[in-house]
């Protein structure tokens, strides 16, 4: 039983925030209200009716809509043909359709350019055309599922700009997010949700973000701050004069990386800010040793380990917490203990030899799930029927266990809940004090400002920009992710001024936009 | 945990006997809309294929089967699709043929000789597409395909008299291979078994070992399931294309040696083909699993033994045909129905017991409180 004993009631024109741990089944209940799975009992009532929906189509026929957290767009189609597919019987896909979608776009302030392909349109644009496509279909009530997780401070804004556009025009929106302080800001009224129940429905006034923490978890607040510094001089991790081509969708070559260098010291956790498609993948995947360079060297431990594999590397002591785990972490389909044996065959106690040593992998999952706590009632069921939170303990204990010098993290804790994010940055943190080296990469940039010893933001491919974390606020990183800012940041600039550059910016690193002529 | 072990087993059963009702139903209909009695049908075949003789003949004709299943197999477990296993065992069975004709030696070098000749020429065929996969990006179907024309067509332009084939009556065939390089029978009556069957069964065990106990077979498996996991968690995909379609070469290649050691002695226009097709079906059939295979290959040669039977009661031959279509449609579709419930199934177990483990902790909670 993922969900029991769910009440909660959304007023119609109000923007009602969803908060909750992952696993706390958060998406089952999405996954109910927008048809995707059937409820065991209960009732589900739109506009005083009583209804029940077998398929998404129901629910959209009813005037439910979803935004999911992974868009769903077809990167090679414009921005109206997208809104179209699949929704051809509307409005045709001609003049009509393009009039609507205008219509829409006008009517919400999306600022919609039909004619652009959505491969050009950065994450925020993407995410506009989600929210077209669903009221495009005639939602009145929107469910939006972490819709924060992919955008900067600044973008974060424009969306919360859009939702209260759209419920002055009556629509309803559903907001499911972890992020309590954005949650306060933009909603109407909040759920909370423990454990598949939902614990207390609360006003965004009478509350502040450390209660609210405390009703999702049942206890008190974990926090990132690490204020004790434990940075030693002794570089672990140097990468020195990095460049990296790859061939791009159009065949043309470009750089995804040049002149990255930088030392992560023994002790050190290095945080790397930017808006998410600005190299930062491919900085891991370097490191990682599953690219080849076109230039440059990674020094690993006093070590030259540029032309080493990926499993030399891991052997040589890299943990490596990947950003996708479905893709890279984990065997989806593989048990728990298959899954602890995963990157780490070659090391006890994995193997003896070039033989599997099964026994010795199946007591040592066994250990990593109680000492990483990791909710499962055992090891032999797969990895894909656990919640992401619990994937992600496992994969954190798994790498944790073969004593490693440099952790490449490249957001720890998204998509896990507030328990065990605290419970991954205390385990980091208590490494970080044993003279690990952290590479952290997050979208998170409170997380990035608590962890980090030193900060650096990527942008295009290159690291425009150092700042001292203890100085810094989100704004500001925020600003020089968008290229709006570089070298070394200082605190205590004029926000306002801050605030205006880069969303001018923002507009101009995308050409062509205006051609809506709509001022958003 | 004893729990989902049962359930595991209940499922692994379900799927199979699934499929063997649904094919059964299935055939029955086919029979029935010729005008002929489904029931009777079935007995001929039971009556038939249990006679000693049709025993033999069916344990002969599953050994090159199985080692065809087991050579796709490989590929399957790495999500490589090697339809080429056909051209794979009939080339490497060709030369292999070439070089035990043109040789005397004792049979202890000799028989050693010809199989690894057939298993290097296998391996390095394979590696042609596999090498083709990793540098040009070229899918393994097509050149697999293309493959088995080219081994066909060289098969065929040095299967003439004078270049490496003699004449025998309306047959071009390698020369014989001497008596001393002939692999040993069991002897059975009527027929003997080929001895051949002993290769399979070590196959088999290997096939079983490898993959299941030691780190290569691992992170073979690792491959198959996730690319991309399998890259961040330090195996190289590309080394790995090569290698598992070279090591599926290489057990195609034994495929011809039952026929080319225990039964004609050399290669001739009437070797037998397509089992490397065969293969295909019965890797799908028996899920890749050793013991699976082997009771698919067996299956398949109890099919084709008692077809012919039925022809002489006046039933379609072809309806073997289509049974062993239907069977292997029925194993695919209800493996993967019952697999997609086994998933859901589990998750929401898990579901439910971190539930209910949850309350119980939360009462202990508050009777502490």
């Amino acid at each position: 039983m993922a969900n029991h004993d769910i009440d909660f009631a959304v007023r119609r024109g109000t923007v009602h925030a969803l908060v909750g741990e992952n696993g706390a089944g958060k998406s089952t209940l999405m996954k109910i209200l927008y048809g995707m799975q059937k409820p065991d009992e209960g009732t589900i009532t739109v506009d005083g009716e009583q209804v029940s929906f077998a398929t998404p189509g129901d629910a959209i026929a009813r005037g439910i809509g979803m935004v999911h957290q992974h868009f769903m767009l077809a990167d090679n189609l414009t921005v109206l043909e997208n809104t179209v597919l699949g929704a051809e019987g509307l409005h045709g896909i001609g003049a009509q359709a393009r009039k609507k979608v205008k219509e829409l776009s006008d009517a919400y302030r999306l600022g919609i350019r039909p004619d652009v392909l959505v491969e050009d349109l950065g994450v925020a644009d993407r995410q506009r055309v989600e929210i077209l496509k669903v009221l495009y279909r005639g939602a009145r009530t929107l469910i939006l599922d972490e819709p924060t997780a992919v955008l900067v401070p600044q973008e974060v804004d424009a969306l919360f700009e859009n939702l209260r556009e759209l419920k002055a025009e009556g629509l309803t929106v559903l907001f499911i997010s972890h992020k309590l302080g954005e949650v306060l800001s933009v909603a109407d009224d909040i759920t909370v949700i423990r454990r598949g129940t939902t614990v207390a429905s609360v006003k965004p006034g009478e509350t502040t973000p450390k209660q609210l923490a405390e009703l999702m978890v049942g206890s008190e607040l974990p926090s990132p701050e690490t204020r004790e510094s434990t940075v030693t001089t002794t570089p672990m991790l140097t990468v020195a004069g990095l460049r990296l081509c790859a061939t791009d969708a159009d065949g043309a070559e470009r750089e995804v990386l040049d002149g990255i260098r930088f030392t992560i010291h023994k002790g050190e956790v290095l945080g790397v800010a930017g808006v998410e498609g600005n190299g930062q993948a491919e900085l891991v995947e370097a490191v990682m040793g599953m690219r080849e360079l076109d230039a440059g060297t990674v020094t690993l431990d006093g070590e030259d380990v540029t032309s080493r594999s990926t499993r030399e590397r891991r052997e040589g002591g890299i943990g490596y917490i990947p950003e996708d785990r479905h893709r890279h972490g984990l065997l989806l389909e593989g048990t728990l203990w298959e899954n602890r044996m995963l990157g780490h065959v070659t090391e006890v106690p994995n193997s003896k030899g070039q033989l599997l040593d099964l026994s010795g992998a199946r007591t040592d999952t066994a250990r990593i799930v109680a000492e990483y706590d990791v909710r499962t009632p055992g090891i032999e069921v797969t990895a894909a029927s656990l919640s992401g939170g619990n994937q992600q303990k496992l994969i954190v204990g798994r790498e944790m266990s073969h004593g490693p010098k440099l952790l490449i993290a490249a957001h720890p804790t998204r998509g896990v809940d507030v328990g065990a994010q605290a419970q991954i940055w205390d385990q980091i943190r208590e490494a970080r004090r044993e003279g690990l080296a952290v590479l952290l990469i997050s979208a998170d940039l409170d997380e990035l400002i608590g962890l980090s010893d030193t900060l650096r933001v990527m942008y295009r491919g290159r690291l425009v920009a150092d700042a001292d974390p203890a100085t810094i606020t989100p704004e500001e990183l925020g600003s020089a992710m968008t290229g709006a800012a570089s070298g070394h940041l200082e605190a205590g600039e004029d926000d306002r001024d801050v605030q205006d550059s880069v969303r001018d910016s923002v507009q101009d690193s995308v050409p062509g936009q205006r051609d809506g002529g709509e001022e958003r | 945990m004893k729990k989902f072990d049962k359930d595991r087993l209940i499922l692994a059963l379900g799927a199979p006997l699934l499929a063997i009702v649904a094919a059964l139903v299935i055939t029955s209909g086919v029979i029935l809309t010729t005008g002929k009695d489904p029931f009777y049908a079935f007995y001929v075949m039971i009556d038939f294929g249990s006679k000693s003789d049709s025993q033999v003949w069916i344990i002969n004709k599953a050994i090159p089967y199985y080692l065809a299943a087991v050579a796709v197999a490989i590929g399957f477990r790495m999500n490589l699709f090697n339809i080429g296993v056909d051209g794979q065992y009939r080339i490497a069975a060709f030369f292999a043929a070439v070089v035990g004709g043109s040789l005397t030696l004792p049979g202890i070098i000799q028989i050693p000789l010809v199989i690894l000749v057939a298993m290097a020429v296998g391996a390095i065929w394979s590696s042609i597409a596999g090498l083709l996969k990793i540098t040009r990006g070229i899918h393994e179907v097509v050149t697999t395909i293309m493959l088995n024309f080219i081994a066909a067509s060289t098969i065929g332009f040095f299967l003439q008299d004078g270049r490496l084939a003699e004449k025998d009556g309306n047959l071009f065939h390698t020369p014989d291979i001497p008596a001393s390089g002939r692999f040993f029978t069991i002897p059975t009556d009527p027929d003997p078994i080929y001895g051949t069957v002993v290769v399979a069964v070590l196959v088999g065990v290997a096939y079983w070992f490898v993959l299941g106990r030691t780190r290569f077979g691992f992170d073979l498996r690792t491959v198959g399931r996730s690319e991309s996991a399998a890259s961040a968690s330090g195996v190289s995909v590309k080394r790995m294309v090569v290698t598992s379609m070279v090591l599926s070469g290489t057990i195609a290649g034994l495929v011809g040696m039952p026929t080319l050691l225990n039964a004609s002695y050399n290669y001739g226009t009437d070797f037998p083909a397509g089992i490397g097709f065969t293969g295909i079906a019965i890797a799908l059939l028996g899920r890749n699993h050793p013991v699976g295979m082997a009771l698919g290959a067996l299956l398949w040669g109890f099919l084709e033994r008692t077809g012919t039977q039925l022809e002489f009661e006046e039933y379609a031959q072809e309806i073997v045909g289509v049974m062993q279509g239907v069977i292997v449609l029925c194993v695919v579709i209800a493996y993967e129905v019952v697999r997609r419930y086994g998933l859901r199934r589990q998750q929401r177990q898990v579901g439910e017991q971190l539930a209910a483990q949850a309350r119980t902790s939360e009462k202990k909670a508050e009777v502490s409180a």
